[in-house]
């Protein structure tokens, strides 16, 4: 199938919508009914047909005005991607990455013609064809992780690794859960992880480290990992958040379902070859409740996990004054039935599924 | 109040000890108002030390009650510095020319430790390997997360921004980097009500 | 699976370089293009040792960036358990074996303002890689490489002739030897140091820096530890409920991994600490030879690290 892109904005009078497609694939991130953190990693290699899973780096409906959003963020605020000097090699291990997957991923979409360092790289959806020379920064409009992320869908943080342990020294970030990378950047895993509660005590962060820095060359990760979003709003940055914080304040039981967007990431791990690095992908999938309860067993799940999710979580996540609200929208969907376990939709197994 | 304990805070929040001589072929100290005491308890403990030392000092509220002591121990090179700003250019240059095997000793602020430890790292210091010492005011540099401004000196959580205006409450995350806290929008979510400013650690 | 991806080569030249080293040089079998890679990683090379799958690693050093090929080079060591001696002896041009994806425990500080060199004997491998690396970004470098003699100095003319500026070489036979503390002295802020040589020398510039006043993040070191052969002996494992034996010139990994037991790794040398296994219960004594364990580790008898380092006793248990 080739995609239809949407003409779609993610501000203003937020024209997102998710067809019915994109809805069966969305990355439902709860496999049981209730939600905890957890060193929650598997290998990334593929995943069933459809799915998001599929592909290394996921294109969908949204890739076209997802860009045009990024390209406005930068033009607002560059100090969203940053890259500090010694991560250029890396920025080029990411370009190569990416263009290497989609073009063999997505022929259809993207090609890329290589005559030794003489590149081509063609992008259908946005209209590119340029020709450089790799390694050669001269002949790119921007570096290479701001020329190749400004056509990826998601963020990106490009980790050095070094003194056991991993450090945010480069990235683009403009659809983050509300952090500020011009704040992180040059922080090591530890630091950046800061302000999560519980984690650290579970001895989390420390054992998702080790495995990180054991990410092999051709051997990439990946984890799941939501929060909740008030309007299908992308850029929900520390930086704009004088903003975007009252939005929060204009949800009604009339408008829940249509404004209260479940947010997950689709984070991956991929070692970068030629830099020793590591590149943190972290893809934002947004879905309103109107559209996730379509699909029943979601709905009981996540009204069972929301509501049992403990206070610090859902402080920590930012939506502890709309909780009661969501519940009771999520309570009306929740007939107390069995889910099947892990977090595919299953709807044959619904009562009223039809054989 | 000279020495402080601070409460247990987040990771990102840097923790200070007691300076102590390290083997080096410099040593580079730095330190402002009441930092000049811990430079010379650290003089006190090792006389030798000082002969070998560059001392950048900063006195600022202090007059001459560190400076005049610390100049008894004859430093090998001694500076009085009106203020950061006046001192960062022989800082800095100081950075250029020195060799593997300098020693770097602050004292002093949370802000003026921060700022050169941030100097000193782009000079290709790690900071893991320089010392910082806490003595005096427990105020705080902050960022803006908002219009990126830095306000020197924050003692109230919440304050207001010197640069744009928004009243920002003070967070414990703490960019090395930039050498400041986080100060983030108080009243977002409810554009009225401010809530009322206290002391910071109170 | 455990370990790392593996990749299918053919052996396609075999040049041995002096009394003592040799390289091989791989194509793989597929045809199609090796992963870059970054100057200072290895690759486990897998060899059918008759009844023995051994799984050595080995510091690549030809071009990072070149894909067509892969290069490393083997010294012959007479008393070891017989990974070298089988490369030495028994492989040839055009046969086929298994080698894992590069694996870097020895990476560049792409933030260094130098980067100083140490180089031991065979111990210059991956300074090749990193050499050239560094060439191509005119990375800002210098290097130190003390041999036995002119004709064991594997690599040392070409060096030499590439980079008369970069590189400065000592022979022990001729009584020269680096003066390290002039040398560490007069490095500029930000250089970070790398060594990569025997034991005794590793230690020496260690401890020289150290005392010189050099930070530890800016120390970097490569020992790969061969594991060492010893008396057989018994383990019980208990995950697997098996009683497995190792054999004298078997390490402990090799023998779980021969009895079907997946047991992850990546270096196989002591140094990664993928291979950390809990010990549930032992009677005896422990020969631990590896980096990665600390010294209290070690005497706490609750940890082992099976690629190098063995038991001696009457009973031990592990969790796997
Ligand atoms: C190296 C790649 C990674 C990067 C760059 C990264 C970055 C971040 C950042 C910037 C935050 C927000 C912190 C804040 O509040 O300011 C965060 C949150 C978090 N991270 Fe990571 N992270 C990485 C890997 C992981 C891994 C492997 C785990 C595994 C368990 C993890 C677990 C978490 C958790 C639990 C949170 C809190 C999220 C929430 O509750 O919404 N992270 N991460």
């Amino acid at each position: 199938m080739s995609i239809q892109f949407n003409d779609e904005t993610f501000r203003d009078d937020y024209t997102f919508r998710n067809s019915d497609w994109a809805i069966n694939r969305f990355p439902f991130p709860f496999h049981e009914d209730h939600y905890m953190y957890s060193v929650n990693m598997e290998q990334h290699r593929g995943g069933p047909e459809g799915s998001v899973f599929e592909k290394r780096f996921d294109v969908d409906e949204h890739y076209v005005a997802e860009m045009r959003d990024r390209a406005q963020v930068l033009a607002d605020d560059p100090l969203r991607c940053q890259s500090l000097p010694h991560m250029t090699l890396a920025g080029w291990d990411l370009l190569e990455l990416i263009m290497v997957s989609k073009s063999e991923d997505y022929p259809d979409l993207f090609e890329l013609h290589r005559d030794d360092d003489k590149w081509r790289w063609v992008n259908k959806p946005l209209g590119i064809d340029d020709s450089f020379t790799f390694m050669d920064e001269t002949t790119l409009p921007y570096g290479p992780m701001e020329y190749i992320t400004r056509q990826t869908q998601g963020d990106f943080a490009v980790l050095d690794q070094r003194d056991d342990n991993l450090w945010m020294d480069a990235g683009m970030i403009t659809t983050q859960a509300d952090w500020s990378l011009d704040f992180d950047i040059g922080m090591n895993f530890f630091e950046w992880h800061a302000p999560v509660p519980k984690a650290n005590e579970m001895g989390i962060f420390v054992r998702a480290l080790k495995f990180l820095m054991s990410v092999q060359q051709g051997a990439p990760a990946r984890r799941l990992n939501w929060t909740m979003t008030v309007n299908p709003l992308l850029d929900t940055s520390p930086e704009n958040y004088h903003k975007w914080g009252i939005q929060k304040t204009q949800m009604t039981p009339e408008n829940v379902g249509e404004k209260q967007h479940l947010r997950v990431e689709l984070q991956t791990f991929f070692r970068l070859p030629r830099s020793n690095g590591l590149v943190f992908p972290i893809r934002c999938y947004l879905i309103s409740l109107d559209d996730l309860t379509s699909i029943p067993k979601w709905g009981r799940r996540l009204h069972r996990v929301i509501r049992d999710l403990p206070e610090e979580l859902a402080t920590y996540k930012g939506f502890i004054d709309n909780r009661p609200m969501i519940i009771d929208y999520l309570a009306k969907v929740d007939n107390g039935a069995e889910t099947s376990p892990g977090i595919w939709p299953d709807l044959h197994l619904e009562p009223d599924a039809k054989a | 109040m000279s020495k402080f304990q601070f409460p247990k805070a987040i990771f990102s929040r840097p923790v200070y000890t007691v300076l102590e001589r390290r083997v080096g072929s410099h040593h580079l100290m730095v330190a402002d108002a009441e930092g000049g005491g811990a430079l010379l308890d650290l003089a006190k403990s090792d006389s030798g030390l000082m002969a070998d030392a560059h001392v950048i000092y900063i006195p600022k509220h202090t007059g001459d009650t560190y400076s005049k002591p610390l100049a008894a121990f004859a430093p090998g090179q001694f500076y009085i510095g009106s203020s950061y700003e006046a001192s960062v250019a022989r800082l800095r240059r100081t950075l250029l020319g020195a060799h593997m095997g300098l020693q770097v000793y602050l004292a002093g602020t949370e802000g003026l430790m921060g700022q050169v430890q941030s100097e000193a790292a782009q000079a290709g210091i790690s900071p893991e390997s320089i010392q910082s010492e806490h003595r005096g005011s427990v105020a705080r540099r902050m960022q803006c997360v908002h219009c990126k401004g830095i306000t020197e000196d924050v003692t109230v959580d919440p304050f207001v921004c010197g640069h744009c205006g928004l009243n920002l409450y003070v967070r414990d995350h703490y960019s090395r980097r930039l050498a400041a806290f986080q100060g983030v929008c108080v009243n977002a979510e409810d554009p009225g009500n401010v809530p009322k400013a206290k002391e910071l650690y109170t | 699976m455990s370990g790392v991806e593996k990749i299918a080569v053919r052996v396609t030249n075999i040049v041995p370089l002096n009394a003592l080293v040799t390289r091989f040089e791989f194509k793989r079998s597929d045809g199609l293009h090796f992963p870059t890679f970054s100057g200072g990683a290895h690759v486990v090379v897998e060899m059918q040792d008759g009844e023995i799958l051994r799984r050595n690693p080995y510091s690549l050093m030809s071009d990072p960036a070149d894909q067509s090929q892969y290069a490393i080079s083997v010294r012959r060591d007479d008393e070891g358990r017989g990974g070298s001696l089988f490369m030495h002896r028994s492989v040839s041009v055009g046969d086929e074996m298994l080698i894992s994806n590069p694996v870097n425990l020895f990476a560049l500080d792409l933030r260094a303002r130098k980067h100083l060199m140490i180089a031991g004997g065979i111990g210059i491998t991956p300074f090749m890689a990193q050499i050239k690396q560094l060439s191509r970004t005119n990375g800002n470098w210098e290097l130190h490489y003390a041999s036995r003699n002119a004709a064991l100095a594997s690599y040392g003319s070409e060096l030499m002739a590439q980079h008369p500026n970069g590189v400065h070489i000592y022979y022990d036979d001729d009584k020269q030897s680096i003066a390290l503390e002039a040398l560490l002295k007069g490095q500029p802020l930000g250089t970070h140091l790398y060594i990569c040589g025997p034991k005794g020398m590793i230690n020496w510039v260690r401890d020289t820096a150290k005392k010189a006043g050099w930070p530890h993040e800016a120390i970097h070191y490569e020992e790969f530890l061969a594991p060492q052969s010893g008396k057989p002996f018994e383990v019980k494992l208990a995950q697997s409920s098996m009683v497995i034996q190792v054999g004298e010139n078997q390490s402990l990994l090799e023998a779980i991994e021969a009895a079907g037991v997946d047991a992850p790794y990546l270096c196989r040398g002591g140094a990664c600490g993928q291979c950390e296994t809990a010990v549930i219960g032992y009677d005896g004594k422990f020969l631990h030879n590896d980096h990665w364990l600390t010294n209290e580790e070690k005497a706490s008898g609750h940890k082992i690290m099976p690629c190098v380092s063995r038991f001696e006793g009457k009973t031990l248990v592990l969790d796997r």
